[in-house]
Order: structure tokens, then C-alpha cells, then sequence
């Protein structure tokens, strides 16, 4: 259906987020000789073979042990190295969300926890490892760094830039083949939003693989008449404040989009810049206090409600409640 | 650096024993039982075994580190840095007030010098030592990496991820030690969760483990210490259990966990006072 669509943006290929990370990491290990690598096992589904190949005295495999690896990964900024710690999104945050707090956030310690098949998509593996709380985790703590990037090309970007930016970083990706975008090679700004579509009736802001629903649903909104603007929100902490506050004065009500739950996520923290600066009408596109399950990604998407047609019904309500 | 006698090493542990009941006295809060037993411990790696430089930094490259696991020792750590010139010993007073560097707990935020990871959630530190050997490792740096956990400690299950992983990647510029006073919080750590054979259990992880019969006793601390130098940069990692009395030096503090996380009143610090002479001047 949505080849029929006339979308902003268009794509001719597929690829997994991780994979962007993957190629990104080997490109900074190039560039940088201060990242080094760790991961808990997970090297093939994180994509870091290629650079510990290539950078073998640089790459530490810590085998099943998630605490230690972030406590290794704090101990080796110390001495001037650049960790990238790898594993998947629920062993990132949730599993070692204590060790993190102190010895790598509280310690401000400049360490990039890379952080994997995050949400819904990764499918099949079902609730155990689809964390939906990772990113209110994370962003909960005080001088980390929140970024979700939605395709193949900004996921790379995103991890070629947090190697300059000093302190640490939650970078979430993903499993499922997705759409990719965005240009090859983009500069990628760190807390900067990206207007990917100028419209007045009203804002999408997406995060994350929904971004690309985002392009999905606002074709179809173009088709009715509707004018939406779409904002790319890679970096959800810290949060371009300005960039939301001013779509929403031309546009007067919101959508947030996020495979993500509603508590804790983007839409918690658009919610609450506006109600401190410019309060409109919000809806909420994300899982609603519930664990995920098993199933295909895009099955699950459109079970949870975080695929296009629900973007579009959520934009109209927006614009009837202004 | 000139090296300092035994007797003027004793003086120090004295006086750093002083500083340790004055600051929880102070504040009527903190953990004295445990920073008394590892006072000698402290004083021969501050004044005779690491190198290191007063002009803090961070990345410590060209120094040996030291990192605390057990972060509530806090108050040894502080009279220490501070003893040995990091930092002003009149800012002992500050310990656990507000507005202070020297947190209850170890911390980098306010900048202390001398702390380079913050402590206190039990069972992170080895970790953290373990990925600042291995970053000396790839700088070329041959300085060392200390660490010290408590007993009760090694109940953590990160412990023994992170013991696993030393051996593993022969990580041979490390020296952890163990401060076995068996107490803990809620009595002997044999009656909270007994450890069984320590030994026995860090030499299956594929350490080299030395005994420390005494660690009150300055001379044999330094005598492992450098026993463990010796057996470095042999692929594995050094483990020192180091066996103290929580609240050594003073008589009614010695042997019991009673003392782990309370201060003396005014009666009970002029009492201990009396038993450790004034050698450097108090703060």
C-alpha cells in the first residue's frame, strides 16, 4: 500500500539499524584510535565483527556479563579510551541499570552503551528481550545522553558522532530490515531535531524506526488535505526544546510517535515541554503499559498500534481537540 | 620519593586514625569499624607503595591507580588523600555536611582529588579496576592497578563476572585485595552467607592469591604488596586476602561489626582518642 503513496521520502533498499551501527563502529575505530570495543556475546547480532577483526587489541569480549562489562567499560575512560559497549537494548539498561547509575553516569564517565534489538520489532523473541522502559531508563539519569536513530543511514552517522561528543551515551537500534531514508553520509547533530517535512495543521514528532511511519502517515494525511509537519526527534535527551516549541506555534497540536511505552518515553518528555511552555493538544502513539509478545514486527506493530494508520487517526483527533 | 620508616609509617596509621573517628564523630554518621581495620592498608599503598602525583588527574597515565569498591570506608580513603597531600586536611571537617567534596560515599562530581569512580553500591569496583588495567595496557603504561572490596562484598554476583574475566584477558597489572574482617552489617559473614575457602575460590578463577595473616601489621602489609608486585606480568592478575580487624586501635571497637556503620558520642571519641597518639596534628 504504501508504494502507491507519494511520500517525501523514498527508499530502494532495506537494512537493519544494527547494521548501521555495525559499519558506523568500524568507521570511528578507523577515525579514532582511542574506541575501543565490548561486547557480552553478542558479536554477530550486534555487527561488531567486523571491527574487533580489524581492531582485535582494541575489542574486549566479556562473554554473558553484563555488569562487569559496563564496570570495564568505566575503568577504560580512565586512561583516555572511547568505550562501545554492545548488547542488546534489555542487557543495556534494565540488567545493569544500577552499575550504569554509579560507576558510569553518576561518574561521568564517557562511555557509549550501544544497545540493540530495542521494542516491538525484534519480533519473534518476544517480551523477555523487547524492552519498551529503556529509553525512560535511561533518560531518567542525570548526564546521559539519549539517541534513537530511525534508519540504517543516521543510525551510522549517530555512531561516528557520539565518539566526539565527551560523556556518556544511550544509543538504541534495532533488528527488523527497514526502510532506509535518509541520505548516505549525513551530518548528524547531536540534540538537534530535524524538520524532515514543513506542514501547519499538525506536528508528528517520531523517534526511532516510526519515524519512517511518520513519512507513511503523512502522505496519507497529504492525500486528505492535511498538512503535517514531521520532526525527526533523534535525540531524546537532550531534548531540542526549541525546534518543538516552534512547530507547535505554527501548528497548534502534536502527535509523538515512539516504539516505546508511553510512560517515560518521548511523548513524556514533548508533554512536558509544552505544558511548561505552550500547552496544545497531544496524542500518543506507543504501548500502553503492557509487556510486548511474540510475533512479526510488523504484526506486532499494527497489533500495538504504532504503525501509520494509527499516526493518521491519532493526527486527526489532535487537530478536532484544538 | 624517599622512603619512610616503619615507625613514621605508624605514626601516620595513628593519626589517620584520629581523623577517621573525628570526621564520623562530627557528622554522627559514617562507617568507622572497617576504615579503622584497613587504616595500615591505606598507609602503605599511599606512603610507600604507589606512585603518585598530588596534581590530581583523572587519567592517571604515568601513575598507579587506586580504586575503592567498598565505598563506605570512605573516611580512610579521605584521611589518606588528604595526609598525603591531595588535599587540605581542614577539609577533613567537611565529611558527609553540605555543600562537601568528600561525600558519604565516593564521588567524582564535586571533584575530589583522588577519586576517579564513584563507590558505594557494593560489587562495581573490581570491574572498573579491571578496564583501567587493561587502558594502561594499550597506552603502554607499566604503572599498576590497585583495588580493594570488602568480605561481605563478595556475596555480589558482579564479583565473580569480574573474576572470570581478569584471568581471561591476562590482565597481569592488578593487584586486588580483599579486607576479610569477617563482619558484616548483620553479623560474622559466616552467619550472614558464609564465603567458605576464599582462596580456594579466587585460585580456581585463575588468580594468583596471597595470604595476608596480619594486615594491622604494616611491615607484613608492605612485604605482600610487594610479594604481589613480584608475581605480576605472568598473564594473571594478583589477589591479596587481606585479614584485619574492623575497628583496630581501639579497645572497644575491635572484633565486632557493631561498629560498621555508627559513630562514637562525645564520651566514647575521647575514650578512643586516648588510645592513638597525635602525631601529625589533627585538623
Amino acid at each position: 500500500m504504501e508504494k502507491t503513496l507519494d511520500t517525501k521520502y523514498t527508499y530502494t533498499e532495506k537494512k537493519d539499524t544494527r547494521s548501521g551501527f555495525g559499519d558506523g563502529f568500524l568507521e570511528v575505530g578507523k577515525k579514532n584510535k582511542n574506541v575501543v570495543g565490548l561486547c557480552a556475546d553478542l558479536i554477530g547480532s550486534l555487527k561488531m565483527g567486523a571491527f574487533q577483526k580489524e581492531f582485535p587489541d582494541r575489542f574486549f569480549q566479556v562473554g554473558i556479563s553484563e555488569a562487569n562489562m559496563m564496570g570495564m567499560a568505566a575503568g577504560l575512560t580512565i586512561g583516555g579510551k572511547i568505550p562501545y559497549t554492545g548488547t542488546f537494548a534489555n542487557f543495556s539498561t534494565g540488567r545493569v541499570y544500577d552499575q550504569i547509575r554509579q560507576s558510569i553516569a553518576y561518574s561521568e564517565k564517557n562511555v557509549k552503551i550501544c544497545a540493540s534489538h530495542a521494542g516491538l520489532t525484534l519480533g519473534e523473541d518476544g517480551a523477555t528481550h523487547q524492552i519498551l522502559e529503556d529509553l525512560g531508563m535511561m533518560k531518567m539519569l542525570p548526564n546521559m545522553t539519549v539517541i534513537n536513530p530511525c534508519d540504517y543511514n543516521q543510525t551510522k552517522a549517530a555512531t561516528i558522532a557520539i565518539a566526539d561528543h565527551e560523556g556518556p551515551v544511550y544509543l538504541r537500534f534495532g533488528r527488523p530490515s527497514w526502510p532506509i531514508f535518509t541520505p548516505a553520509d549525513q551530518p548528524f547533530e547531536i540534540g538537534k531535531a530535524w524538520k524532515m517535512i514543513e506542514g501547519s495543521d499538525v506536528t508528528l514528532f517520531a523517534t526511532g524506526h516510526l519515524v519512517w511511519e511518520a513519512v507513511v502517515a503523512e502522505a496519507m494525511l497529504r492525500e486528505e488535505g492535511i498538512s503535517v509537519e514531521l520532526i525527526n526527534i533523534h535525540t531524546i535527551k537532550p531534548l531540542d526544546t526549541e525546534a518543538v516549541l516552534a512547530s507547535v506555534a505554527k501548528t497548534g497540536c502534536v502527535v509523538t510517535a515512539e516504539e516505546h511505552q508511553f510512560n517515560g518515553g518521548l511523548g513524556d518528555s514533548i508533554a512536558q515541554t509544552l505544558v511548561r511552555n505552550h500547552p496544545v493538544p497531544q496524542e500518543f502513539i506507543g504501548v500502553d503499559d503492557s509487556f510486548g509478545e511474540s510475533g512479526k514486527p510488523v504484526d506486532l506493530l499494527e497489533k500495538y498500534g504504532l504503525n501509520a494508520e494509527n499516526i493518521v487517526k491519532a493526527a486527526k483527533k489532535a487537530i478536532s481537540r484544538k | 620519593m624517599e622512603k619512610h620508616t616503619t615507625e613514621q609509617l605508624q605514626a601516620v596509621c595513628s593519626q589517620v586514625r584520629r581523623d577517621i573517628l573525628r570526621m564520623v564523630h562530627a557528622c554522627q554518621s559514617g562507617h568507622p569499624g572497617a576504615s579503622l581495620g584497613c587504616t595500615e592498608f591505606f598507609v602503605a599503598l599511599y606512603f610507600d607503595q604507589m606512585k603518585h602525583s598530588n596534581s590530581f588527574n583523572p587519567d592517571g597515565i604515568g601513575e598507579d591507580l587506586f580504586f575503592l569498591s567498598n565505598g563506605h570506608i570512605s573516611p580512610v580513603w579521605y584521611s589518606v588523600l588528604s595526609r598525603s597531600g591531595y588535599f587540605d586536611t581542614e577539609e577533613l571537617k567537611t565529611f558527609r555536611k553540605i555543600n562537601s567534596r568528600l561525600q558519604g560515599h565516593p564521588a567524582t562530581e564535586e571533584g575530589l582529588p583522588g577519586i576517579r569512580v564513584a563507590s558505594g553500591s557494593l560489587g562495581q569496583g573490581l570491574s572498573v579496576a579491571i578496564g583501567a588495567a587493561l587502558a594502561k595496557k594499550l597506552n603502554g603504561d607499566e604503572r599498576l592497578v590497585y583495588a580493594l572490596m570488602g568480605d561481605g562484598e563478595q556475596q555480589e554476583g558482579q564479583i565473580w563476572e569480574a573474576a572470570m574475566c581478569a584471568p581471561h584477558h591476562g590482565v597481569d597489572n592488578l593487584i586486588a585485595s580483599i579486607d576479610v574482617n569477617g563482619q558484616q552489617i548483620d553479623g560474622p559473614t559466616r552467619e550472614v552467607m558464609n564465603l567458605l575457602d576464599l582462596k580456594a575460590k579466587w585460585e580456581a578463577f585463575g588468580w594468583e592469591v596471597i595470604v595476608t595473616e596480619n594486615g594491622n601489621d604494616i611491615t607484613e602489609v608492605i612485604a605482600s604488596l610487594e610479594k604481589a608486585k613480584g608475581l605480576l606480568g605472568r598473564g594473571k592478575p594478583v589477589l591479596n586476602l587481606l585479614h584485619t580487624d574492623m575497628g583496630y586501635g581501639v579497645d572497644f571497637m575491635v572484633g565486632t561489626h557493631k561498629w560498621h556503620g555508627v559513630a562514637p558520642n562525645d564520651e566514647q571519641l575521647e575514650n578512643a582518642l586516648g588510645q592513638l597518639e597525635e602525631t601529625l596534628g589533627d585538623y
